[in-house]
């Protein structure tokens, strides 16, 4: 099991450096001058002549490219333009809300969609399968901005349940950030419940037909211990894998959501870097949010192995 | 029953006694997040409505926009304009509690015009030398007269910092800035919120009521306005124009608003690299017949429920600059197809650059069916903004919208803009006439000269046209009830001495 780890660690690093280059040279063709946009009303030439000189930018691109990863080797981000601070710090700053949003929002994913996907599978062509589907499909059309504003203006505006917007640290005020975060990881979750829902059930479904589910079935097993440990446990495979990924991307930010709810989560971060050209901070999150997507890959992988032992032998 | 109830009474008497009175917090809803909070490299209008309340000025502006005192107490003019004297405020404390005297004033000019990371330099650049000339006396000498200095002193240029901080911290003293406002620095925490604390040795104390302040950026309108309805915030700023009628009609609600400073403009390319070669750019006639093809009013109406003014000048019209003999056009579609025959066309194509934003976009297409009936066919080009903003620098443009937030001089508004060396000039506009009145008119100290040199101006920019002006949004701002002594202020500043809540 370690080396495999290690092997799928050493594959990572390739794929970080592709993604580096893709995104730094994806940035550079964007029109639109970093120092000037910053610049806003106040285009003094000396000054901005000045900053471009500060932050290198007038090097070539693969100088500039080269600085920056070297920097990187040594765990230095950059400087973000926009702000002056340094990129770790912004990341450190907003990772953790980003996190405490994605498992929030994964949560309502799980406790809405697992059961739904069950129930509809087990319930195959009933009313209840439909209903499910309805509610399925529904998370998916509505639009997430739509759905919190509306959440804002129900739960906040007119009875006063839970805060509108804004973010509290959870090691500050764990209540308050409970609060804050409902409402949007609601939105969130909603949306992926439909996703995991759909695939709970269509593997739910290959599941029930197997042979060795009759076998359990005649056996005279309670449908109970059919449903949850044999079928289920077999058809959480498939699930993980999509859960995973899901993970993964709400690790990328979400910025509608973040934007609606005021979150100061990578999303907002990573919009207001692209319109304002500020390179080190696209660059940084991107990277962050690559590194925790594959470390989601590969958390999935392994527990699949965990969950399978069929697949053990193959280490 | 009898002992328990003395009890929980004593205990609760108690328990309430000793309490202090309870703090008085304040919650604002920005816009945007502000950027560095170091007034000499600052550059947002989110940053400087912080800074009202944080870090006092030399001189403030008052809600008409005459200059007023703050941290100076009055100031004088000498040889013709080239020797600014100011006497200084006696017992002022930055918040570090070192004193506030003319050793301060003269190390913060000095910083903002050495300081390299500093963008003060340009609004200072007619300053030769600032000395102290006395404990509590200033002397600034200019290179030539420049009166729009004072103006200058009554924003980022003119806030005065704890030189003592200042040196600590250098070019990093956005991260705990020290001045001598109302309220002092708490905490920031980067696109979440701005925490500041009543500062207790603050030269006008007895006029401050509120204990903290919190600013918090929520950029979408529709839940700042919600924040607001649910109890979450007390004040919020730029209210959506869509929005003012729901405020008004709320009775837990008060409403404000006042037409700004700035204006919204198109600006031509006249000479501004290749793509200024074009009818629309060489013949002042064409752009003269789009301006009178525009309905200013229904713009207004429709775009901004009324809450905004049309115009032709970069004065709003209930400016003490506006030329009233120019009033704002009514549309004239006759007059406007004459000229474009006039100018030998039938149909004129226009390809116009605008920024991607629901609110400008809805503005263009109005504009776009309008002046189609006058023989303008327009293209919008809808464009994201940094790259509107190089393009138009850079000359690739015909026709672009472009807005300005404002100055409290009149010259602030129109010379880095229209003369043929402004530093914003991007219509490269060129007429050696304009340039002299406006640089003369930055020279006079007296007001009357002044406006007659803007008036002049005004004539021939209203024949050439380099920028069509189209009219003044309003700065607006709703607040709950319990929130008095508001004074709603053409800079779109939230200004919080006198400010009450409860």
């Amino acid at each position: 099991m370690p080396v495999y780890i290690g092997k799928r660690l050493l594959v990572a690093i390739p794929t970080l450096l592709i993604i580096s280059i893709f995104v730094f040279s994806l940035q550079k063709l964007l029109p639109g001058d970093p120092i000037l946009a910053m610049a806003g009303e106040e285009r003094d030439p000396a000054v901005l002549e000045l900053l471009r000189e500060k932050y290198r930018l007038n090097d070539p691109i693969p100088v500039q490219y080269v600085t920056w990863i070297g920097g990187v080797l040594t765990g230095d981000l950059g400087i973000s333009l926009r702000t002056n601070q340094p990129v770790t710090e912004l990341i450190a700053q907003k990772l953790p809300v980003t996190i405490q949003l994605a498992i929030m929002s994964m949560i309502f994913a799980f406790v809405i969609g697992v059961p739904m996907g069950i129930l509809a599978a087990v319930k195959k062509n009933t009313v209840l399968d439909y209903v499910a589907s309805l509610v399925a499909l529904s998370g998916l059309s509505v639009p997430n901005f739509w759905l919190g504003i509306m959440l804002i203006l129900l739960v906040s505006v007119n009875l006063g349940w839970l805060p509108a917007s804004g973010f509290e640290s959870i090691f500050v005020d764990p209540v308050r950030s409970l609060q804050t975060m409902i409402m949007p990881s609601f939105v969130l979750g909603t949306a992926l419940a439909a996703t995991l829902m759909r695939h709970t059930r269509s593997a739910m479904l290959g599941v029930l037909s197997a042979d060795y589910i009759r076998t359990a079935r005649a056996k005279g097993l309670s449908p109970r211990d059919v449903i949850l440990s044999h079928s289920f446990r077999n058809a959480l495979l498939p699930v993980i894998t999509l859960t995973a990924l899901l993970f993964g991307e709400l690790l990328a930010g979400a910025v509608l959501t973040e934007q609606i709810f005021t979150i100061p989560g990578f999303g907002k971060l990573i919009v207001d870097a692209v319109f304002n050209r500020d390179y080190a901070v696209v660059q940084g999150v991107v990277m962050c949010t690559a590194v925790g997507f594959i470390l989601m890959n590969l958390i999935a992988d392994i527990l699949y192995v965990l969950l399978n032992p069929r697949l053990r032998a193959s280490l | 029953m009898s002992r328990f109830l003395r009890l929980t009474t004593a205990l609760a008497f108690t328990a309430l006694t000793a309490l202090p009175a309870a703090a008085v917090e304040l919650k604002i809803g920005l816009q945007d997040d502000a950027d560095v909070l170091d007034p000499a490299q600052s550059r947002t209008f989110v940053g400087r409505i912080v800074y009202t309340a944080m870090c006092d000025k030399l001189v403030d502006v008052s809600p008409d926009l005459k200059i007023v005192p703050q941290l100076a107490t009055e100031w004088a003019w000498s040889e013709g304009g080239k020797v600014l004297t100011m006497k200084l405020r006696d017992g002022v404390k930055f918040h570090d509690e070192t004193l506030m005297d003319a050793a301060a004033v003269v190390a913060t000019i000095e910083r903002n015009l050495t300081l390299p990371e500093s963008r003060r330099k340009s609004e200072l650049s007619s300053v030769e030398k600032v000395e102290a000339t006395g404990p509590l006396e200033v002397k600034f000498t200019l290179k030539k007269p420049d009166v729009t200095l004072l103006a200058q002193l009554s924003d980022r240029a003119g806030m005065i910092v704890s030189p003592k901080a200042a040196k600590e911290l250098g070019a990093n003293f956005g991260s705990k800035p020290v001045c001598a406002g109302p309220f002092k620095f708490v905490e920031r925490v980067q696109q979440d919120r701005i925490v500041l604390q009543k500062f207790a040795d603050y030269w006008n104390k007895d006029n401050v009521f509120i204990d903290k302040v919190t600013y918090l950026p929520i950029p979408d309108s529709t839940v700042r306005l919600a924040n607001l309805q649910s109890g979450d915030l007390d004040f919020i700023e730029r209210l959506a124009p869509t929005d003012a009628a729901a405020v008004k009609s709320d009775s837990k609600l008060t409403y404000a608003d006042v037409v700004n400073i700035g204006y919204m403009a198109l600006y031509a390319n006249i000479g501004n690299g290749p793509r200024a070669d074009n009818p629309f750019g060489k013949d002042k006639r064409l752009r003269q017949a789009f301006s009178l093809a525009i309905d200013r009013d229904a713009l207004n109406q429709i775009v901004y429920e009324g809450t905004a003014v049309g115009g032709n000048q970069p004065f709003p019209p209930n400016s003490p600059w506006f030329n009233k003999a120019l009033p704002v056009p009514a549309r004239d579609v006759d007059k406007a197809k004459a000229l474009v025959k006039a100018a030998g066309f039938d149909r004129v194509p226009v390809e116009m650059q605008i920024p991607n934003n629901p609110v400008a976009q809805q503005m263009m297409q109005v504009v776009q069916s309008m002046v189609a009936e006058a023989g303008f066919d327009v293209q919008l080009k809808s464009t994201e903004f940094a790259t509107l903003l190089d393009e138009q620098t850079r000359g690739n443009y015909q026709l672009s919208r472009s807005d300005w937030s404002g100055r409290v001089d009149p010259d602030g508004n129109i010379h880095q803009f229209i003369t043929c060396k402004g530093g914003i000039n991007d219509t490269k506009y060129c007429n050696p006439k304009v340039d002299e009145l406006l640089n003369e008119a930055r020279a006079s100290t007296d007001d009357a000269v002044r406006k007659e040199k803007y008036d002049a101006a005004s004539v021939i920019l209203n024949d050439d046209m380099p920028i069509i002006y189209l009219g003044h949004q309003s700065w607006i701002w709703a607040m709950k009830k319990s929130v008095t002594g508001f004074t709603a202020s053409p800079d779109g500043m939230i200004r919080l001495v006198g400010l009450k809540k409860g």
